[in-house]
């Protein structure tokens, strides 16, 4: 009998979208709740979004194993920190950490699309957009998951940030205020939902802000 | 050519056939929801090998601890493995003898991480688990996969279970469902199984569990209905067909 080759695969795709959108002294960062796997819905009450430190949070979608995994990891990791510095980590740090710990799973990767977003340590907003092997960029907002070639394009003709490339360095972050951000999330994750099968159910957003952390849910289409 | 790995290197071709490729006698769906006093959880107790039905007579449930109720489908002998392990993890967290006991949060995290930790090392443990149970008044249900995908929910299915069952529970599960009602719509879920999926048989168990413990029914078949006017006379207008 010939060799049987192996027939299941260890990655799998559960859909999701994420954005976040950084402000002067905010950050949203929101994703939908619905778990899918293939044509079926598995749950649609499943939070993609992990608090890793005070003022920063993660929103990542692909493969759920893999995304709780890394999120079980920086956790431990950021317990560490706090242990061996006595203090919070900052946004910046955990997003060199969580780019580091993509990067180390370079040859069996975790399939997980995340966005990064919180306050730094002068209370500004930033955003970090990677890939699933830990590439990564400051950005004022950015989308990932199912729904990001959906929702992507919309934030950029809303929010479109001037090139990095130019002189004198303009600022990223978004000049909207909080309640408006948070309106567009909700507009672009209702239009995602008409035509990303796998966005959908009901919305989950955090906004950071020198308060603390808020959070708020928004009904999206079941079907 | 003679290989220099020692026999039992994981390293090269020869550790290929001891990973697993295939599942060979398998359980099919277990379907589980929360209820007014903890979970209710139904399985049939066929073990496949292949398309024949060769073992009849296979508990795919098992409690787990004081507060834990454990459902598999997929490969038997990985879910006895898993006893096995749940044994050791169970007797270790009672050797302690400190009053506390692992609930079913804590035991599902376990699996998850049992579950994903086999599928890093690219041979899986071939199971879907149902994990429910119920601690300190508060009722708990999970399921994870083969791969490591887990979640918690009102209700759960394995298999064929999440195409057939979970869209009937969707439409009729509620809070608080009563003993009775919790029964009813989880043979509903476990006659549509019957007729749908061939794997099933029809000899289930249905087991319960709440603050008090786990108890499982007897072994018990479901009434099916057959009587639909296109199975009667079928050959009437062809004759000669069956």
């Amino acid at each position: 009998m010939p060799k049987q080759q192996a027939n299941w695969s260890p990655y799998d795709n559960n859909g999701g979208s994420c954005v976040a959108v950084a402000g002067a002294d905010y950050c949203v960062i929101a994703a939908d709740t619905r778990m899918s796997t293939g044509y079926n819905i598995l749950t649609r009450d499943y939070s993609k979004i992990c608090k890793l430190a005070d003022k920063c949070v993660m929103a990542s979608s692909g493969f759920q194993a893999d995304v709780k995994a890394l999120q079980k990891h920086l956790a431990a990791r950021h317990l560490i920190y706090q242990h061996q510095h006595n203090k919070q980590m900052s946004c910046p740090a955990m997003a060199q950490l969580l780019s580091n710990t993509l990067y180390y799973k370079r040859f069996f990767p975790y399939y997980s699309f995340n966005v990064l977003g919180g306050l730094d340590n002068e209370g500004k907003g930033c955003v970090f957009t990677y890939d699933a092997v830990g590439s990564y960029e400051k950005v004022g907002y950015s989308s990932q998951g199912s729904g990001s070639t959906l929702i992507m394009p919309f934030l950029d003709n809303q929010l479109k940030s001037p090139s990095p490339l130019l002189l004198p360095v303009q600022d990223a972050v978004t000049p909207l205020a909080e309640a408006e951000a948070v309106d567009l999330v909700k507009t672009v994750f209702a239009s995602a939902s008409e035509r990303d099968i796998y966005t959908g159910d009901k919305l989950e957003i955090v906004v950071i802000n020198a308060d603390g952390i808020g959070r708020e849910y928004m009904d999206l289409r079941k079907d | 050519m003679a290989s220099k790995q020692p026999e039992n290197s994981l390293l090269g071709p020869e550790a290929d056939s001891q990973r697993t490729l295939y599942p060979n006698v398998t359980g099919t769906s277990v379907v589980a929801l929360k209820y007014k006093d903890g979970i209710l959880m139904a399985a049939d107790m066929g073990g496949s090998y292949g398309s024949t039905l060769r073992y009849k007579n296979v508990e795919r449930m098992k409690a787990i601890g004081k507060h834990s109720l454990l459902g598999a489908s997929g490969e038997i002998s990985d879910f006895q493995e898993i006893l096995r392990y749940l044994d050791d993890l169970i007797l270790y967290d009672n050797m302690w003898d400190d009053g506390n006991s692992l609930g079913p949060k804590e035991v599902h995290n376990y699996l998850t991480r049992l579950m994903y930790n086999r599928r890093n090392k690219f041979n899986p443990l071939w199971n879907s688990l149902v994990l429910g149970g119920i601690k300190n008044g508060e009722k708990y249900l999970g399921t994870v996969s083969m791969i490591g995908v887990n979640f918690e929910d009102d209700h759960v299915a394995t298999g064929f279970g999440n195409h057939l069952a979970r869209p009937i529970l969707r439409q009729e599960w509620h809070e608080n469902l009563s003993f009775e009602d919790g029964v009813r719509l989880l043979e509903k879920c476990m006659r549509v199984l019957l007729y749908r999926d061939r794997s099933a048989i029809n000899k289930l168990q249905i087991a319960k569990i709440t603050e008090e413990g786990m108890t499982i029914s007897q072994p018990y078949s479901l009434k099916t209905y057959w009587e639909f006017s296109a199975f009667e006379n079928p050959t009437q207008g062809a004759v000669g067909s069956w």
